[in-house]
């Protein structure tokens, strides 16, 4: 069967994200996530529904959790004839796990399935220290008594301080944060606009609650009703307060814990499917998936200014653009991933420079700047939040019912992922 | 919460003392269970004129019970129902009497009394008079029946719904129904393909359905066959879910306290569903203060969401093309809207409200494809709401009815669910109390 066709975005389903050992300090990631399928399950009546796929994942996950998503899909209404499997690409996973099941939608190999993910920076998986692990190995892998006696003399006090996972790069040991201060600083962005970015992140999310934008996006979780990070009252004066915490060994850092992602808990979900399952069930279609494209940067060894570890996106979206012959300017709504506040600011300054455009990008000139008044306009990642494989499933919801509520458009995409990568991809209404 | 009273007073040894000491003894209703006969035993009709209309017999014997006209010596009758639609003269009620005495202590646990009957309407003093005193008729024998058993009253005026009421009162969907009358006009009551699955193919929102009342309400119409809209607010979307799951349903967070609330709720049933069938307002809240003490906002808030919210949204659905022909409506009213409650000026004033908003705007449901509005009554039931009030209160309030217990949610479920079929069409702009006859605004 060949076919090609836009995989519909039919709703999403999200459960409020909490604070890191806040109000789901003990939830696991299964616990989250089978509580957004089955939320989106109710919203749509898919109970005892065999979909054709549940794709989903977690970035920090705990070992016995080798098959979450499945085990998931047995613990949710869903029919558990309903296949599923598990994704990691760090911050990308969400909006990667919509491409994939969409991409199946579009050749025709499925009708409809569920894309998203989950984490937690609270129930997170702590691991025995690395030296502790070899020896208990050799103790099993020994036959003989001496064999095992000898083993355990390789016991030592250090090996208790078990190993916990951490948001760093393995190749460069430095945190996302780190990274992102050394990019902020070679781009120039300021502590203003940074600050002032973050209280609009708070100010649109908090006016899309009050309004109920939330409404049939969300689904309340132990006892929590909106996204815990968030502060309605938040302003870039009172933001201007905060000490930074990034790239502080130099002067003139500009990183807070206000204009930086916090550690956040929490799991959102996406019901894709051909218009024609939608329409036999009578349920709407908010928007299409168009088209998408991943891309990575070379942050190891890259330049300082133009392979920084978040700029992978900058990278991706000419292509997307490129294939879909449409300019920067052609979108009624742009969601980029608000990592950190200069993350957004530096990939918005990246496109509007010539010299970089052009060097770097392949382009005749820079892609342009964009109508600010059109970014993130229900708030973004600073404000709700970002535990990591769940942010890309808060920001395709969120963008698909904005095109609906809108009467028709064009919306852009952009998250940064660990690892030098990044996510793209274009949603039409 | 469970009814330990009820519960010591059917185990062995608290019967005995129950019954020594010359205490309250409430039993274990009778409640549908599908599969179940109808009723637990051979149905006895009589007539005033002499005569039992066929219709009748062939009504009962549809129901899959056994109709009898001839009493039987011994015989452990499952109900009794006389057709007294012929009474003209105070004389004519001997035969009713005649009918009824001889064969109430063989009715057996939930039994049932019937009386079908003909309105007064202003023709004949004498014969008014005589129709009006069915009423006090049914209503004390209904105190004086004991071990579950019930007696209620139909004023036909149409028999378009009579099959549908009859089937109602015999079985246990109506285990808490006691003492009232119910007016049958005319209407559109199609009988169901399946009288298990009366709302086969409907499409049914209950509003308030995360938590009590409303969670057995959207229960009880998926059981029956309903696709059932469980709505609430948004904050009470955990459990929501957990109910729409639960019923194979689906959600809708709403605050119909909202201005935005109409326009919300017919974009849903327009991307949604094929229309709606049937509607329930069962979304309320209480914020009690003596009337001395009462604030703005806990009189506004009250106000807003048990009454003001049912008039905008019927408003919106008549004006619009989502509300289907014969749709159903169902206004969830309390006894406080006949009775009053000291504390609850507000809350009195939404419950009587919306007697006032059914029994006015009946025609205007009946002009949209013969639809109709209805609410019911409930007393005191059983609830999260009741299991906060102080134990002696409770237990008093409990055993103030004539079935000498609370009612369960299930109850309230069932004869919203019974208004809201196509077989009850001809029941419109009327209120049914669902009280076990409480003394409270009887």
């Amino acid at each position: 069967m060949s076919t090609s066709r836009r995989a519909a975005i039919v709703g999403g389903n999200r459960i409020p994200f909490a604070r890191s050992n806040g109000r789901y300090a003990h939830a696991s990631n299964q616990d989250m996530l089978t509580a957004a399928i089955d939320g989106l399950v109710a919203r749509f009546g898919l109970q005892d529904e065999r979909l054709g796929e549940v794709s989903a994942g977690a970035v920090l996950k705990h070992s016995r959790d080798f098959n979450l998503t499945r085990e998931s899909v047995l613990g949710s209404r869903l029919a558990p004839t309903t296949p599923a499997y598990d994704v990691q690409q760090a911050c990308g996973t969400g909006l990667e796990t919509a491409i994939l099941v969409a991409n199946k939608i579009a050749l025709g190999q499925i009708e409809s399935g569920v894309a998203g993910g989950v984490d937690t920076t609270s129930d997170a998986p702590i691991a025995v220290n690395e030296d502790l692990r070899e020896v208990l190995l050799d103790l099993n892998r020994a036959k003989t008594l001496s064999g095992r006696l000898k083993a355990l003399g390789g016991l030592r006090p250090g090996q208790l301080v078990p190993s916990i996972p951490q948001n760093s790069e393995p190749r460069t040991g430095l945190s996302m944060g780190e990274h992102q201060a050394v990019t902020t600083r070679e781009w120039g962005i300021t502590r203003e606009a940074q600050d002032e970015l973050a209280a609009a992140s708070h100010r649109n999310l908090a006016a899309a609650y009050d309004r109920g934008f939330f409404d049939d996006l969300l689904t309340p979780f132990l006892g929590l009703t909106r996204d815990q990070n968030l502060r309605p009252d938040s302003t870039a004066e009172k933001l201007a307060k905060l000490s930074p915490v990034f790239g502080t060994r130099e002067d003139g850092a500009t990183m807070t814990a206000g204009n930086s992602t916090p550690l956040t808990d929490g799991a959102s979900t996406v019901l894709l499917a051909s218009d024609e399952w939608a329409a036999q069930r009578n349920l709407p279609v908010l928007a299409h998936l168009v088209d998408a494209e991943t891309g990575a940067v070379d942050y190891v060894h890259g330049d300082r200014r133009t392979d920084g570890l978040l700029m992978a996106p900058i990278y991706a979206l000419p292509r997307l653009l490129a294939r879909n012959k449409l300019r920067l300017q052609d979108f009624d709504f742009y969601e980029i991933h608000e990592a950190f506040a200069s993350t957004v600011l530096t990939t918005l300054a990246a496109w509007e420079d010539d010299a970089f455009c052009t060097q770097y990008l392949g382009l005749d000139g820079a892609l342009g700047s964009i109508d600010r008044s059109k970014l993130n306009v229900n708030g973004s990642s600073l404000a709700a939040g970002h535990p990591f494989a769940a942010t890309g499933g808060r920001i395709v919801g969120t963008l698909a019912k904005l095109l609906h509520e809108n009467g028709g458009g064009r919306g852009l995409i952009s998250i940064c992922a660990a690892g030098g990568q990044g996510v793209v991809a274009i949603l039409e209404k | 919460m469970s009814d330990k009273y009820l519960n010591l007073v059917n185990s062995p040894i608290g019967a005995k003392v129950a019954a020594t000491i010359g205490l309250p003894r409430p039993v274990v209703l009778r409640r549908f269970t599908a599969g179940q006969p109808i009723v637990p035993g051979p149905v006895l009709l009589g007539s005033t004129s002499g005569e039992v209309p066929t219709a009748l017999t062939k009504i009962v014997n549809g129901a899959g019970a056994e109709a009898v006209t001839e009493p039987q010596e011994g015989a452990r009758w499952g109900a009794l129902i006389l057709d007294a639609r012929s009474v003209a003269a105070p004389a004519d009620l001997a035969t009713l009497r005649a009918f009824l005495t001889p064969r109430l202590r063989s009715l057996a646990p939930s039994g049932r009394v019937i009386v079908l009957a003909r309105a007064a309407n202003g023709a004949d003093v004498t014969v008014d008079a005589t129709r009006q005193a069915l009423d006090g008729i049914v209503r004390s024998l209904a105190k004086e029946l004991q071990r579950g058993a019930t007696a209620n009253l139909l004023w036909v005026e149409d028999e378009a719904s009579l099959e549908s009421a009859i089937r109602f009162f015999l079985s246990g969907r109506s285990a808490y129904v006691d003492g009232q009358p119910v007016l049958l006009g005319p209407g559109t009551a199609p009988a169901p393909e399946d009288w298990e699955q009366p709302l086969a193919g409907k499409t049914a929102l209950v509003t308030g359905a995360a938590r009590g009342i409303g969670a057995a309400i959207a229960g009880v119409l998926a059981r029956d066959g309903a696709h059932v809209i469980a709505a609430d607010l948004p904050a009470a979307g955990e459990i929501l879910a957990k109910v729409a799951n639960k019923i194979n349903g689906t959600t809708l967070h709403l605050d119909v306290a909202s201005p935005e609330a109409p326009a919300k709720l017919l974009a849903h049933l327009a991307e949604h569903t094929g229309g709606l069938d049937i509607l329930i307002h069962n979304a309320g809240i209480t914020r009690d203060k003596l009337l001395a003490n009462m604030k703005p906002e806990q009189w506004d808030s009250v106000l807003a969401v048990n009454l003001e919210s049912q008039l905008r949204i019927n408003a919106a659905l008549l004006d619009s093309d989502q509300l289907r022909d014969q749709a159903r409506v169902v206004s969830l009213s309390s006894t406080t809207g006949f009775a009053g409650n000291r504390g609850q000026t507000n809350y009195g004033a939404t419950k009587a409200g919306v007697i006032g908003l059914v029994r006015s705007s009946a025609a205007a449901f009946t002009r949209h494809g013969d639809s109709t509005i209805n609410a019911i009554a409930p007393g005191f039931i059983d609830t999260e709401m009741t299991s906060k009030m102080p134990l002696a209160t409770r237990e008093v309030a409990r055993r103030m009815s004539s079935l000498q217990q609370a009612g369960l949610p299930i109850d309230v479920a069932e004869v919203v669910s019974w208004l809201a079929s196509p077989g009850a069409g001809g029941i419109n702009g009327q209120v049914l109390r669902v009280c076990g006859q409480n003394l409270v605004g009887a």
